[in-house]
This record gives C-alpha cells, sequence and structure tokens, in this order.
C-alpha cells in the first residue's frame, strides 16, 4: 500500500514540476505602475482572505456546533441592533482604507501628460494585428516619413491548426516585427483603432487600454527592466481575436539608436528596390510567400475564400480583368468588410508582389502572362503619389 | 408569520383541460410556472451543451474541433442562452409558482398576458436559433454585442428580434408580477411582512421594467446602424463607439442582479427553515436588496474601465462599485446569524443554500477586488473576470434555483425527491463547479484574455483542469433530470408541510398544491 502510494506520488512529480502550475498569481512587472498595482492587488486580496477567513470561519463553526444532533432546540431571536450596526460600519471603514491607496495609484497612472525626452507612439488595433507609429522619428531624411509598421503573429499555422506541428515556447505570443523601446523612458502609447475595438493590454506594465475608433486612449509607462515583453489583445474583435499578439522589446537606450538606424536603412534599401527593374519570377516568389502569410487565412490557399464571410479572388473579375481597381482595394481596404487597408503593412514591393501572384494563380491567366499586366512596385508608388 | 387557512374547499370545475392543448391555452400560475422551468432547464442544456463545446475546444492549446469563428458563436449563444433562456426563465418560473401561494393568491393578477409572455420566449429563441440554419451562421460578437463588430456580423437582425421579443417578455412577466403582489395579498400581510421571495421579485420586476426598454433601444440602434444607415456607434459616421457600451451596461448591471436578487429571497426561506429558526433581520434584508438594486443604476461604467473615461468617472464607479459590498455583506451576516444557533440539518436544498451563500461570497471577493480600478486595469477581460461572474452566477443563481427545485419539488408534485441522489448530485455539482471555475481565477491573474479559442502554452495546465471539472459539472446535470423525473413519477408522497421547519402559506395548501391556490384568501395573523 504505502509503495504504491509513492509510486503514485513520483508518477505525479513530473505532472506537477512543470512551472505553469505556479503561474497563478498577476506579474509585479518591471514599471513602477506595475509594481504599485501588485501591491494593491495583493493587500485587496489579503483583505478578503482575512474577511473569509472570519466570516467563512464563524459560518462552518456555527454548522458544525448546532447542527441537530447536537443542539435539539433552536433559538427564536431574530435582530440585534449592536450587532447590526458593528457589521455594517466595520464593512464600510475597511472600504475606506482600501479606497483611498486605490485612488492614489489611479490618480498616479493617469497622468498623461507628455515628457521632456519622451517618446509617443500611435498604436493602431486592426483585425487582426497591430500598427506602430514612431510619432518622432522618421526614416527619410526629409522627415515626411514616420518609422512605422506592422506586427503580426509569424506563429505557423500548423502549431495551431489540429496540431500538426510541434507548438514553440512562444506559441500565439510571438511576432514578426517587436515594438523596440528604450528602457527608463517616457513612452505614451496612443492607442486608436481602424476598425472594431480592440484592447492593448500589456500585464508586465500594467497597462490596459481599449483601442476604439474615433478615440485615442493614453498609457504612459516607463519600464525599468530591458527584456522581451508579451501581451494580447483583449477586447474581442472578431475571428482572429486570439492571434494578434503583443511583444515590446525594451532596450537600453543605445542599441535603440542602432535599431532606428537599421530601420531607416531598410527604408533606403526599399527605396532603391522599388526603383529597379522587376522579373515576374522576382515578384512570384516573394508574391507567394506574403499571400500565404497575409491573404490566406481569409482568402484560403486555393483563393476560393470562405462564402459569405470572404469572397473568391480565383475567378474574380477585378482580380484578372481591373488592376487599377485591385490595387485600390488593397491600399484602402472595403468599407464596411473585413478587407482592411493594407497599405501600412505592405510596403511597395510586397504589394506588387503579391496582386501579381493573385493575377496569374488558380488559373487567372490562360496564357504566359505579359509583363505589362503585371503589376510592380512602381506602380503602387504611382498610386501613393496620386492622392499627394 | 403565522397563517391559518379558513377555507380548503376547492371544487373540481376549475381543473385543467385535457390534453396537450392544455400546455397552449392555460392562464393558470401553476402551469405557466411549469413551462418556464421546464423551458429554463431545456435552455440550460443547451446552453451547457455550448459550454461543454467550448471547455474542449479549450482542453489543451491548438484549435482541434472548430474554428474560431465557431467557438465564437459558441461563447456568444452560451451566454444569451444561460442568461435570457436558463437563469431568467427559472426564476420567472418559481415566481409563477410561488408568489401566489406565498401571498394567499388564487393565480396571478394578469392570467392571459402570463399565458401570452411564457410562449413569446420560445418564439424568441426559435428566431434566435434559426441563425445556426442560416449562412453567416449564429452571432458571434459576445452576449455584450459591443459595436461596431455587432453591426457589421451576418443575421444580426435576427439576434434583434429576439431579443426585442424576450424584452416584451420580461416587461409583461414583470408587471404581472407587480399587479400580483400589489393587489393580491392576503388581508394582513402588510409589505414587510411579506415573505422574501416575493419582496426580492418585487424588487427584481422593478428593475425589468426600468432597464428591458434600455436594452431595446440599444438593439434598435444596433439594428438602424446595421441596415438604416446611421451612424449611433459608427466613428467614422460621427458616432460613438463607447455610447454602445454605456447605454448597454446600463441595462446590463442591473441585469446582473436581476439575476440574483431572487437567488437572495430563496436563500434566505432555505437557511431559516433547515436551521429551524426564524429569519435573522427579516426587513435589513429587505432593505439591503433595495439598496442594491438602486446601487446597481450608479455602477454600470466599472464595466468600463478600460475604455479611457475620465479620472472622475474612473473613481466615482470605483467607489460607488465598493459601496454595493456593505448591503451585500449585510445580507451574508444575517445568514450567518440565522444558523447560529439553529438546530440544523442538511437536506438538499440546506447544502445547496449554503453552498450559495459560501460560493457567492467568494463570486463577491472578487467582485470587490475589480472595483479597484487600478488593479481592474490588470483583471479586466481576462479569465479573472470569467471565474468571478462564473462564481455569482453558477454556485450563485443556479445553486439557488437547484436549492429551490428541492425545496419545493414535493409542494409543485406531491412527491418527495430521493434524498441519496439529491446529495450526490449536490456533492458532484459542488466539486464540478470548483473545479471549473476555481483554476479560472489562477490563468486570469497569469494573464489569460477572455473569449479566446486558443492561448499560449504557459495557460495549459490549469485549463485542462477547468475542461475535467466543467464535464464533471455538466453531465452532474443529467443526474438532476433524472431525480426530478423520478420524483414526479415515483417518488414517495410528501406531507403538505414538507420540512419540519418551513413557515409560509405554501406550505399550509395539500401537496400536490391545488390548482388554484387559494380561492378564499387566508388571514394573517401577528
Amino acid at each position: 500500500m504505502k509503495n504504491k502510494l509513492k509510486l503514485l506520488i513520483l508518477c505525479l512529480i513530473p505532472f506537477f514540476a512543470s512551472a505553469d502550475w505556479l503561474d497563478i498569481n498577476m506579474p509585479v512587472g518591471v514599471t513602477d505602475t506595475s509594481k504599485e498595482v501588485f501591491e494593491l492587488h495583493m493587500l485587496i486580496f489579503w483583505v478578503v482572505v482575512g474577511i473569509g477567513v472570519v466570516v467563512f470561519g464563524f459560518l462552518f463553526w456555527s454548522m458544525w456546533k448546532y447542527r441537530r444532533s447536537n443542539n435539539k432546540k433552536p433559538a427564536n431571536f431574530t435582530e440585534n441592533h449592536k450587532l447590526e450596526i458593528i457589521w455594517t460600519i466595520v464593512p464600510t471603514v475597511i472600504l475606506i482604507l482600501m479606497a483611498i491607496p486605490a485612488s492614489m495609484t489611479l490618480k498616479k497612472m493617469y497622468d498623461h501628460e507628455a515628457e521632456e525626452g519622451g517618446i509617443d507612439i500611435q498604436v493602431t488595433g486592426r483585425q487582426w494585428d497591430w500598427q506602430y507609429k514612431y510619432l518622432d522619428e522618421y526614416v527619410d531624411e526629409n522627415n515626411t516619413r514616420n518609422l512605422s509598421f506592422v506586427s503580426t503573429l509569424i506563429t505557423p499555422e500548423d502549431q495551431y491548426k489540429q496540431n500538426r506541428a510541434k507548438k514553440d515556447e512562444n506559441y500565439l505570443l510571438e511576432v514578426d516585427k517587436a515594438v523596440v523601446v528604450p528602457i527608463n523612458t517616457p513612452i505614451r502609447f496612443l492607442i486608436t483603432s481602424k476598425d472594431v475595438l480592440h484592447s492593448w493590454y500589456m500585464s508586465d506594465f500594467a497597462v490596459k487600454q481599449d483601442a476604439i475608433p474615433g478615440f485615442i486612449n493614453v498609457a504612459k509607462t516607463k519600464i525599468n527592466v530591458p527584456g522581451i515583453y508579451r501581451g494580447n489583445c483583449t477586447e474581442l474583435c472578431g475571428e482572429r481575436h486570439a492571434f494578434m499578439p503583443i511583444v515590446v522589446k525594451a532596450v537600453t537606450a543605445d542599441e535603440y539608436e542602432e535599431w532606428l538606424q537599421t530601420k531607416r536603412d531598410e527604408h533606403a534599401e526599399l527605396v532603391y528596390l522599388t526603383e529597379k527593374e522587376w522579373t515576374l519570377d522576382e515578384l512570384l516568389g516573394q508574391g507567394k510567400e506574403i499571400y500565404e502569410k497575409v491573404c490566406a487565412s481569409c482568402h484560403q490557399l486555393d483563393g476560393k475564400g470562405i462564402p459569405n464571410f470572404y469572397p473568391a479572388l480565383a475567378g474574380s473579375d477585378i482580380v484578372m480583368n481591373d488592376k487599377a481597381k485591385q490595387i485600390e482595394i488593397l491600399m484602402e481596404g472595403v468599407y464596411g468588410s473585413q478587407m482592411k487597408s493594407y497599405a501600412d503593412q505592405l510596403n511597395e514591393v510586397e504589394m506588387a508582389s503579391v496582386i501579381t501572384y493573385t493575377k496569374v494563380s488558380w488559373g487567372n491567366v490562360k496564357s504566359e502572362p505579359e509583363t505589362e499586366e503585371l503589376v510592380i512596385p512602381k506602380d503602387i508608388v504611382d498610386y501613393k503619389n496620386k492622392g499627394t | 408569520m403565522s397563517a391559518v387557512v379558513e377555507n380548503h374547499d376547492h371544487h373540481d370545475h376549475h381543473g385543467p383541460q385535457k390534453g396537450i392543448w392544455r400546455w397552449f391555452t392555460t392562464t393558470n400560475h401553476k402551469d405557466i410556472g411549469t413551462l418556464y422551468l421546464w423551458f429554463s432547464f431545456l435552455a440550460f442544456l443547451v446552453g451547457g451543451a455550448f459550454a461543454m463545446g467550448i471547455r474542449a475546444e479549450l482542453f489543451e492549446p491548438g484549435l482541434q474541433l472548430m474554428d474560431p469563428i465557431r467557438y465564437n458563436q459558441l461563447v456568444t449563444m452560451h451566454g444569451l442562452i444561460m442568461i435570457f433562456g436558463g437563469v431568467m426563465p427559472a426564476f420567472v418560473g418559481l415566481a409563477n409558482w410561488l408568489i401566489p401561494m406565498q401571498i394567499g393568491a388564487p393565480d396571478m393578477a394578469l392570467p392571459r398576458m402570463n399565458n401570452l409572455s411564457f410562449w413569446l420566449l420560445p418564439t424568441a429563441f426559435a428566431i434566435l436559433m434559426s441563425t445556426a440554419f442560416m449562412e453567416g451562421g449564429m452571432p458571434g460578437f459576445g452576449w455584450t454585442f459591443y459595436a461596431p463588430l455587432s453591426t457589421n456580423y451576418p443575421n444580426v437582425a435576427f439576434f434583434v428580434f429576439a431579443v426585442h421579443i424576450m424584452g416584451i417578455s420580461s416587461i409583461m412577466g414583470s408587471i404581472n408580477v407587480i399587479v400580483t403582489i400589489m393587489n393580491m395579498r392576503a388581508p394582513g400581510m402588510n409589505l414587510m411582512k411579506m415573505p422574501l421571495f416575493v419582496w426580492s421579485w418585487l424588487i427584481t420586476a422593478y428593475l425589468l421594467i426600468a432597464v428591458m426598454p434600455v436594452l431595446a433601444g440599444a438593439v434598435t440602434m444596433l439594428l438602424m446602424d446595421a441596415y438604416f444607415g446611421t451612424s449611433f456607434f459608427d466613428a467614422a459616421g460621427g458616432g460613438d463607439p463607447v455610447l454602445f457600451q454605456h447605454i448597454f451596461w446600463f441595462f446590463g448591471h442591473p441585469e446582473v442582479y436581476i439575476m440574483i436578487l431572487p437567488a437572495f429571497g430563496i436563500t434566505s426561506h432555505i437557511i431559516s427553515t433547515f436551521s429551524r429558526k426564524p429569519l435573522f433581520g427579516h426587513s435589513s434584508m429587505v432593505y439591503a436588496m433595495v439598496s442594491i438594486a438602486v446601487l446597481s443604476f450608479v455602477v454600470w461604467a466599472h464595466h468600463m474601465f478600460t475604455v479611457g473615461m475620465p479620472l472622475a468617472a474612473e473613481l466615482f464607479f470605483m467607489w460607488a462599485t465598493m459601496l454595493i459590498a456593505i448591503p451585500t455583506g449585510v445580507k451574508v451576516f444575517n445568514w450567518c446569524a440565522t444558523i447560529f444557533k439553529g438546530s440544523i440539518t442538511y437536506e438538499t436544498p440546506m447544502l445547496f443554500a449554503i453552498a450559495f451563500v459560501v460560493l457567492f461570497t467568494i463570486g463577491g471577493f472578487s467582485g470587490l477586488m475589480l472595483a479597484i480600478t487600478p488593479a481592474d486595469f490588470q483583471y479586466h477581460d481576462t479569465y479573472f473576470v470569467v471565474a468571478h461572474f462564473h462564481y455569482v452566477l453558477v454556485p450563485g443563481s443556479v445553486f439557488s434555483i437547484m436549492a429551490a427545485v428541492y425545496y419545493w419539488l414535493p409542494k409543485w408534485t406531491g412527491n418527495m425527491y430521493d434524498e441519496k441522489l439529491g446529495k450526490l448530485h449536490f456533492w458532484l455539482s459542488f466539486i464540478g463547479v470548483n473545479v471549473t471555475f476555481f483554476p479560472q481565477h489562477f490563468v486570469g491573474l497569469a494573464g489569460m484574455p477572455r473569449r479566446y479559442a486558443d492561448y499560449s502554452l504557459q495557460f495549459a495546465e490549469w485549463n485542462a483542469v477547468s475542461s475535467v471539472g466543467a464535464f464533471l459539472f455538466g453531465l452532474s446535470q443529467l443526474l438532476f433530470l433524472y431525480i426530478v423525473l423520478r420524483t414526479i413519477f415515483v417518488g414517495k408522497k410528501a406531507t403538505s408541510q414538507v420540512w419540519e421547519g418551513a413557515d409560509g402559506l405554501e406550505w399550509t395548501v395539500d401537496s400536490p398544491a391545488p390548482y388554484h391556490s387559494f380561492e378564499t384568501p387566508p388571514k394573517i395573523n401577528g
């Protein structure tokens, strides 16, 4: 018997050894605010535990002591004014004592003013990724183009659909481009949305602000510890609500400067790519990759879409015959539908290649395509310049 | 309160109609109560099946059983069915059965309207469920149907019409309750002598009449935005998505108390009966319920702490929300004081009632934590919230309904349920509910957002536990069905008193209760 028990315990150890079993409390986080919030959380937690011990202790004791077999004759009292006054006043006092620190912390968290040397990042929630725009940083020499990018989930479909592939450590918490910010610097996230409601939630900073179209919500934070922090969208935003994580990379001031420089270099590279001559194969290779990553979750790999939700691209009149309209749809989105604008997410080269890919795939062209039928990066640049 | 029935003289000419038609044309409060209760049990099973689907999908990370669209539909329909089809109709069913018997009336005041308000419900749910067979499918925007996600959703019109019809049903039911209570009490039963279940329903009915039209307004604006080109909630057209939430939660928070006040009434009766001791603080219970109801109108924005309200608003709603703990605390203390120095036995209704007090209080504790706005920024829209409202709704409202069924079933059917099976049902439910929902506090604090079809790996362990608990809880409810059917068909005869310590007019009539409870009003002494 004793051996069996030992065996059972031994079997259970690996099961419980996983650290995730202990992941049962709020993180302390890496900002002064998050620490303060954590302390507030633990304070109110112990207050309710204390009340619980007293109330439930009394209740269970009474239930035991005054069970029928122990107490044949029930009492008959129905009120006790002194007692009733006490149990109204004591909770009131406890509540006031709780409300004071909570109100103070809240007041501090509501300081949204910009600070000297701070960074403003506009965060735009979209179905289903996040766009980040650094309002004071530019990637070109004329200071006309803000540093801006879209941050999208990179966990491959095979990992979440039917467990076809083994899941990574950061399953559903990994993105292509993290938001890079310097530590010890006041950062304001100016949060809004392009379509439905989203919510930008980063537990380690104690930040959760709804992203609402037409509104800008401000969350200010100052990160004390360098590291990679992961968060989620916390307002139901449709099909891929669970698939638009947030990754913030907090680095030292020097590393931040380096990162800014790589972003400027990337932009220069893009300018070069836009101007060069493109062949069909170059465009198709990149286009297929982008289609599978960006478009296929709705329009499907076979281009057939999902009836009533996502239109088919295979055999679509626009895709086959109306180059200008297709560019417009990708650049502007379709109002009132799930099709959003990809102008911010895909650069000129990517946009051109993915359009080209849809035009020559799934039997959309009968013969070998002519080069002038294709969409090249220059077309996208022309479209962008048309408006200005 | 003591009561004497002066006249037990019943004639058969007022008996029920023969055949199935009885159930469609009935104007009898007991028949309609029975219809409501069976309807709500059916909804409980359907909504429960949806919950099983949710928990099965969440058993491990990854999408195994359904795509996220389907998952969102299950989450939405689970909420809608449980709230509007399960809990609310169950309480209306109990109100129909019990209010006339507890106040010494022959029936409800407006019997034809009573029939209509029930039969609107299956109509509404048929409309809502019909979307399952349409292209585009069931609503998948959450039971809170936040704009603008809902305004662009397929089949939203069916949802809107269903909610309208449910609202009409609720309002008519409430008018009926209020008119009955105000006009048909036995002579001598003044308001402060009224049983607490009746009191809880009087307050609930006023809440329903106050907020159901607000809900109707919200869905109508939604319909206009979706189909008629208005921009109430569309920022691009000058509208305001946050306005939707203010309107919705102005309905939504009183709605929460609509689902808990009758539970307070039920629990008070049961605890007093099995403690064999009058309820401690009858009138303070009434005042507490009234305060809770009044406060429910000024706390709605605590559901919206993260929408970016000004500091002053956040502070106001935090303080107002914390205030609710005071009257709620009074109620819990009163129940404890009722048990103190009683002579207590633990039959099934008492077990459910005590579990209600303890687990509802745990839900109240997490509610108090959620009221602390800075901490709420962390808790909001995580599983901590899911754990909180399931603690107040499942071992809260639902346990109280089960307690009520066990407590009054002998009066309704004339037969006694099987005590052993009842206790088994209680313990399975008790364990199931805690294994399901307690771990959700953990994953919520660790940061798992709600309404997620799939989640990252650190939440896997406790989600698996939660799913196992949910299956246990779900399956135990089939036992509940069996117990009720067994009581109806083969249960032992019950006496009219049923419970030794029970007090109230309903225990003075035969078991099963006669078709018309009190044809001549009883006289209330003292």
